[in-house]
């Protein structure tokens, strides 16, 4: 175990990229205030909307680390323990991402950014009173509070028990067990708390409230999906450049392929509830469902609409379906990128489509935004690694992750 | 397919194994095949087998009956009885998607059933022969095929060198045939058959 490289350092080229991507998101965000947030109503909206955008995006990616973490602790996996340093320090941008994106939340619901959230204002609106007993301000900010105050306590909670074994190790197998059953505990609290906020409410109340009038049962398990692949091809960038620089030399071919293959199968999951929640919608043909789908089809984001299809599902299925491709470091960082910023487009068409539906106002202003969170991502995880082993090498299921073989 | 020689070394470790077939390829042996009660990971690898194509072989499977759902219901909707349902289209694409995917699942997962049996051999009422009976229990058997050239008593003893707790040297006829096992030589009836312990 001497030989392994277990410290990473942040090169200064890498602290320089990452600090300059966190000028170039500042700098955006001063701009597109002085351009947007001084102006009307609409000015203001499209601003906060690419705040919006932006912070629940990245906030959901660099939590799909944790759950990517959780699950596989759950399932007793053992392959992902060569790389599971790097999945907790991605988690750790849980932290400031999530201050700021309830920073913007509560700006929106106690600004009265009734242009997004229209349903703060009801002025006698039959369907929105009746939706006031979940879509009102107080549940808003008690259950936004606890989500993202949850979800970095319960983060916090499984890197310190990773930690905890890195200068004591197991005494004896049943230390091993008692340890392996700690985890247990602690991940399925996260994991049922994840299923509580990602997996139901939160997409409910961040995103699918900016239609406050239309629903979906599958939207939820839309975001979930988005979020995932996008935080695996995130999981994937990291593990690819620390391989390149010459660290995680247990991790082989064998283990880019499970990541791999995560990345095709939830790609394809993605694709299922897209097309579930439109061809329900398209063949009920009820006007009150189609309300949300006339912008993005027929409307000015057609163009987003279908070019967000065919990066997320026939980009992966073509790319990502040979074993070869998945094994093949050069394949699996393209496909990775492409993942990353088409789930954006995703989370675009979602916010934008429906308070500014009569044109795509897609400038630089929102991809200035969405690259300082590139470089905020990029230094807390760098930062991150660089205070901890690379390695969680005294975990009972360590060895398993050597002897991968798939 | 004819009858052949085959020397057969049975191992009860699969740390033993491993190095042995490593080692008896490096020799120049022909390994026939290893026969192992359940699947070893990497021992393909180990063997220098190539990858299967049953993954090609699926997916043309797969991309037929999309082929033929696409081309039958779009046919059927819009030139042989186009019907008007619900006010859609009549090429109406999205409703299509679930039978297009099922029929894609159901071409290929067939497909693929047959020609896994097709390769491996199997089929209903089909023999083949058996090496030792304990392959299938908890003995991994290596199966060398021997040339009339073969020096037997060599390639057994390369065998025991390798790790084998038991070798013989057996006639056998490798392909599959119908009917019953009297084809198959009985152990205990075949001169042939030379135990080398």
């Amino acid at each position: 175990m001497s030989s392994l490289k277990e410290q990473f350092v942040m090169s200064p080229r890498y602290r320089m990229w990452s600090l300059g991507l966190m000028g170039v998101g500042i700098l955006s965000v001063i701009i597109g205030f002085i351009m947007y947030g001084t102006g009307d109503e609409e000015a203001k909206a499209r601003f906060w909307a690419t705040m919006l955008q932006n912070s629940v995006y990245f906030l959901l990616v660099v939590n799909a680390a944790m759950f990517f973490i959780c699950a596989t602790t759950l399932a007793m996996g053992g392959w992902q323990m060569s790389f599971r340093r790097v999945s907790e320090a991605i988690s750790v941008a849980v932290i400031p991402i999530g201050v700021i994106a309830f920073v913007i939340l509560m700006a929106l619901v106690l600004g009265n950014q009734h242009h997004l959230y229209h349903w703060l204002n009801t002025e006698g609106d039959k369907v929105l009173e009746g939706k006031k007993g979940f879509l009102n301000r107080g549940f808003f900010i008690v259950w936004t509070t606890l989500t993202i105050g949850l979800w970095i306590i319960l983060g916090m909670k499984m890197r310190s028990l990773s930690r905890s074994l890195d200068n004591n190790p197991l005494p004896n197998v049943e230390a091993g067990r008692r340890y392996v059953f700690t985890n247990t505990v602690w991940a399925s609290i996260y994991i049922v708390w994840f299923a509580l906020t990602v997996a139901s409410t939160i997409p409910w109340l961040w995103l699918m409230s900016i239609n406050a009038h239309w629903y979906s049962t599958m939207y939820s398990w839309y975001t979930f999906a988005s979020t995932f692949v996008a935080g695996l091809a995130l999981i994937t960038l990291f593990v690819v450049y620390l391989k390149n620089k010459g660290h995680l030399e247990v991790v082989n071919e064998e283990h880019l392929h499970d990541l791999g293959k995560f990345m095709f199968a939830f790609s394809i999951f993605w694709t299922y509830l897209w097309f579930s929640q439109f061809m329900l919608i398209w063949y009920a043909n009820i006007p009150e469902e189609t309300v949300y789908y006339q912008p993005r089809v027929r409307g000015e984001y057609r163009g987003i609409f279908w070019l967000n299809l065919i990066i997320n599902f026939v980009a992966p299925i073509l790319i990502l379906m040979r074993r070869s491709s998945k094994r093949n470091y050069t394949t699996i960082t393209f496909m990775a990128v492409v993942l990353l910023f088409g789930h954006w487009i995703d989370f675009y068409q979602m916010v934008f489509a429906g308070p500014f539906s009569e044109h795509v106002q897609l400038n630089l202003f929102d991809f200035g935004v969405a690259a300082g969170f590139v470089g905020l991502i990029l230094f807390t995880t760098g930062n991150a690694l660089s205070k901890h082993p690379m390695y969680a090498n005294n975990h009972p299921f360590f060895k398993e992750t050597i002897i991968h073989y798939t | 397919m004819g009858v052949k020689r085959f020397a057969v070394g049975c191992f009860d470790n699969e740390d033993v194994l491993f190095p042995a077939v490593k080692k008896v390829r490096k020799a120049g042996y022909k390994i026939h095949d290893v026969y192992t009660p359940m699947p070893i990971h990497g021992l393909d690898a180990a063997m220098g087998l190539r990858d299967t194509s049953l993954h090609t072989a699926g997916f043309i499977y797969g991309i037929s009956g999309t082929t033929t759902a696409l081309t039958c219901i779009s046919w059927v909707f819009t030139i042989d009885w186009p019907l008007n349902i619900g006010g859609k289209p009549h090429f109406a694409l999205p409703a299509w998607i679930p039978i297009t995917f099922e029929l894609t699942v159901l071409f290929s997962a067939v497909g693929m059933v047959l020609t896994f049996c097709y390769l491996c051999q199997l089929a209903p009422f089909v023999k083949k022969h058996h090496f030792h009976p304990r392959a299938t229990d908890d003995l991994f058997v290596m199966v060398v095929e021997l040339t009339p050239k073969s020096n037997e008593s060599e390639v057994i003893g390369f065998l025991q060198n390798a790790g084998a707790i038991e070798t013989k040297i057996e006639e056998a006829e490798t392909g599959w045939w119908l009917g019953r096992y009297d084809k198959d030589k009985r152990p205990f009836e075949s001169p042939n058959v030379i135990s080398v312990q």
